[in-house]
């Protein structure tokens, strides 16, 4: 066996953060790589390396003996090298022929040759036991058959190694097993490849080695026989960071403010069932694409749910976003810049955005600046927003960490009962975190409750009364403040689908 | 597992222009039996020909997403180089038609160059490009009216087979569109830039060099179209297709031809062009008031605008991604 690919002490930073660090590996030719880690543990920044989309910071890697850097995705195309992204890259409105051959298209008297153009989809399509007309519009193909067909655009550009990213997260069990099949039918023929995925149990089914990154570091690698599910997650699973947050000043009383009762969405979540109640912080954990911003969303009426009860204080809730901010839910996103804030505006006009209607006085709703002033004013100084001029200064002339309090702060000018935090410390320095950590207790001391979503599980065990773990959709457990443990609350996350 | 089965209203959205086109027939036949005469057909089909003529080259533009607001001015000043230069040069009409298509092809190759190289968005781009193209028409004439020669006349209202020119052309570019667009990798390159322009990038084709091609395409037939509408005439005022880039857009789109991109053919803009001659010339048999015809038309195009939408909100939502299958 001979290694295909080596990286040597591959690194990248961004702005002087490292996202990958010192990544030393090799791939044998005609392996299965497992790669495995929680979110933001550095495997897509590695991966983008390896795809040409991102240039490494230092170091190098080596492909079939030679150096290798791809100065774009068209280079490890060229190499070899194919992507199976999650997000798949198909033409809907081309055939599925016309998708395997769009960069390149065989040619008869310079008009398309059609016939050799189906022949060889045919050939391709077989390879992958695609029992499928090339003819057909790849927008009429279920996500398996898609997935199945970006294989064959990778088989087309005579791929020899293939990386997987999360290739399972929307197929049913029944395209797993095809998937499956498929992956060996491609090993047979030589292929290597390299397979990420937050399900465990598949990893331990076909991987050959397995390689765990964390904090951007390869943290454990070797032969997947010497794996075991638990030795993953301890790997995978970080330092502690106690003594890190501030200690929580109210505990949860009995009334309940929020309550969801059976809520379904088809192909976003099922059956989801959970209550928040006064004076609580609510963590939601979930791996990526777990669904805790699309269940945000539902609960915040963004998105429709086909059946199941959402109810606050005991009452049935309006259909839309704007009946549930009347009756005082607030949603702090995940994206601040795009979807929280108007980067141009002043603070204060941020700060108004939400509650403007109810300073409007008189039939026109005339807006009474100096009431509206003077809130913006106490909620400035309640939340410590670190600004000159509120009524001039632009929020982008903000640091990150005072953006989101703006963010919070004009929800804060209604003074809602339940706040929804997606991932509010994201892309925020570590003194502003503890402020934000210091504001969540805030909010549910003063009566209200928090329901706090984030990817790193650290601070919602830091902050939570209760985290509810979530997994594809459904809520898989749910676990007490005192019963805190990082390999439970994790085990339930990288729960196995049951195939 | 293929969705083979489909809702009632997804096949209505995909075949609506046909079930307004025999709606609009079969109105219009009641109303005044005269109207399904052959002669009225053919006269239809006649006069649907140079709308349609752009409305094929504005197809290419519109299934990149794009737009191309320049072709009233097109259809002005392409025609009115030509002939200055058949005057000047003593060239028959066939060299005019030529030059006609070039000079075309010039100012698209103009509009691709603020949208491609410039990057400007295509609305604002040829936006101006409109009022540029005109006021240069108006430069060279000093808005004067331009009489061609006589033999011009006598080559528009010529006939082959009994077929009018008109018609030929129509037939000729519609064909060659087509095989341009489904029979060449340029063509099927088009559809995929529409789809995802992104995609398009990612999958490493020469997405500027394709979406130029198309503002060539679109403007050397708006180039043609207008070239034909005079020959019809044989003279060429000031104001001569001003606000067609209206009725070219509209007969696209209410063909078929999505807005959003990715989604139509030349044959969808060739029928959308016929039927609004037919409701144009419908409301002139059945005697509809001469000034509440443009609230028919404005009302159809309202129609065909409602319908794209739909249609694209329904794709948008079937290719929305799920963090969990569907059952």
């Amino acid at each position: 066996m001979t290694a295909i690919l080596k990286f040597e002490n591959l690194a990248k930073s961004w702005f002087g953060v490292p996202a990958v660090s010192e990544v030393n590996l090799s791939v044998e030719e005609g392996t299965l790589l497992g790669l495995i880690g929680q979110n933001g543990a550095g495997k897509s920044t590695l991966m983008n390396m390896l795809g040409g989309v991102v240039q490494p910071s230092s170091g190098g890697m080596e492909w079939r003996g030679q150096p290798y850097s791809p100065s774009g995705p068209a280079d490890a195309r060229k190499s070899g090298i194919g992507f199976i992204h999650q997000e798949l890259n198909l033409f809907t409105n081309l055939s599925i022929a016309e998708n395997l051959f769009v960069d390149g298209f065989p040619r008869k008297r310079g008009f398309l040759d059609k016939t050799t153009m189906h022949d060889r989809a045919r050939g391709i399509l077989s390879r992958l036991s695609l029992d499928l007309d090339p003819k057909v519009l790849v927008g009429q193909l279920s996500p398996g058959e898609r997935q199945l067909v970006e294989i064959g655009k990778a088989l087309h550009h005579e791929a020899s190694l293939i990386i997987f990213d999360e290739p399972t997260t929307s197929l049913t069990p029944r395209e797993v097993n095809r998937l499956f099949d498929t992956i060996a039918a491609l090993r047979k023929d030589g292929s290597t490849i390299i397979y990420i995925s937050h399900i465990l149990g598949d990893v331990m089914r076909l991987a050959d080695h397995v390689a765990v990154m964390r904090d951007g570091r390869l943290v454990d690698d070797g032969n997947a026989a010497d794996f075991t599910i638990s030795r993953m997650i301890r790997s995978m699973i970080g330092r502690d960071l106690s003594g890190y947050y501030p200690p929580r000043s109210c505990t949860p009383g009995e009334r309940a403010i929020l309550e969801l009762e059976g809520v379904s969405q088809p192909g976003v979540i099922e059956d989801v069932s959970l209550t928040i109640r006064q004076r609580e912080v609510l963590g939601l954990f979930g791996l990526m694409g777990a669904g805790r911003t699309e269940l945000a969303r539902v609960i915040f009426g963004l998105d429709p749910h086909a059946s199941g009860a959402i109810k606050i204080d005991g009452q049935g809730i309006a259909a839309k976003a704007k009946g549930r901010i009347a009756s005082g839910l607030a949603f702090v996103t995940e994206n601040r810049r795009e979807e929280g804030l108007m980067l141009d505006a002043s603070i204060s006009d941020n700060l108004a955005l939400v509650a403007l209607e109810s300073f409007g006085r008189g039939p026109l709703g005339v807006v009474e600046e100096e009431s509206l002033a003077t809130r913006a004013a106490e909620v400035r100084s309640e939340l410590q927003i670190k600004a000159g001029n509120i009524a001039t200064q632009p929020v982008k002339a903000l640091s990150g960490g005072n953006q989101q309090k703006v963010v919070i702060g004009k929800w804060k000018m209604r003074e809602p009962r339940l706040f929804i935090l997606d991932e509010p410390t994201r892309g925020v320095d570590v003194g502003a975190k503890y402020e934000i950590y210091t504001l969540i207790d805030q909010l549910a001391a003063s009566g209200g409750a928090v329901l706090f979503i984030s990817s790193e599980l650290e601070e919602v065990m830091g902050m939570a009364d209760r985290i509810i773990v979530m997994n594809r959709g459904e809520v898989v457990g749910e676990i007490a403040r005192p019963d805190f443990e990082k390999e439970k609350i994790l085990a339930m996350a990288f729960k196995e689908e049951p195939a | 597992m293929m969705l083979k089965k489909k809702s009632l209203t997804d096949l209505f959205l995909q075949n609506a222009t046909y079930v307004m086109f025999g709606a609009v027939v079969l109105y219009f036949g009641v109303q005044q039996t005269s109207f399904l005469m052959p002669d009225s057909m053919a006269n239809i089909v006649k006069q649907a020909s140079f709308i349609g003529i752009a409305a094929i080259g504005m197809t290419f533009v519109l299934l990149t997403a794009g737009i191309d607001l320049s072709v009233g001015s097109v259809m002005y000043v392409a025609p009115l180089i030509a002939g200055l230069l058949m005057q000047a040069l003593d060239l028959p009409p066939t060299m005019g038609l030529f030059i006609a298509i070039a000079v075309g092809g010039v100012l698209g190759a103009l509009n691709a160059f603020f949208i491609v190289v410039l990057r400007i968005v295509p609305f604002i781009a040829t936006l101006s490009s409109l009022f540029l193209f005109r006021g240069f028409g108006t430069w060279l004439t000093s808005s004067k009216q331009f009489d061609f020669a006589d033999e011009f006349r006598a080559f528009g209202l010529s006939s082959l087979f009994h077929i009018p020119l008109p018609i030929w052309m129509f037939a000729l570019v519609l064909i060659l569109a087509h095989y341009m667009l489904s029979h060449t990798g340029f063509g099927r390159q088009v559809y995929a830039l529409g789809n995802s322009q992104e995609g398009a990038r990612k999958a490493g084709l020469k997405t500027a060099s394709i979406q130029a091609r198309c503002y060539m395409m679109c403007s050397a037939c708006a180039a043609l179209s207008g070239y034909m509408l005079i020959s019809q005439i044989g003279r060429l005022d000031a104001g001569f297709g001003e606000g067609s880039e209206f009725d070219v857009i509209a007969a696209a789109v209410l063909g078929g031809v999505s807005l959003f991109g990715g989604v139509g053919s030349v044959f969808n803009a060739a029928v959308g062009a016929i039927l609004i001659q037919t409701v144009k010339l419908g409301l002139v048999f059945t005697g509809v008031n001469l000034y509440a015809q443009p609230i028919m038309q404005g009302f159809i195009i309202f129609l065909a605008v409602l319908v794209d939408g739909i249609r694209d909100k329904r794709t948008t939502a079937l290719l929305k991604r799920t963090i969990r299958p569907i059952q």
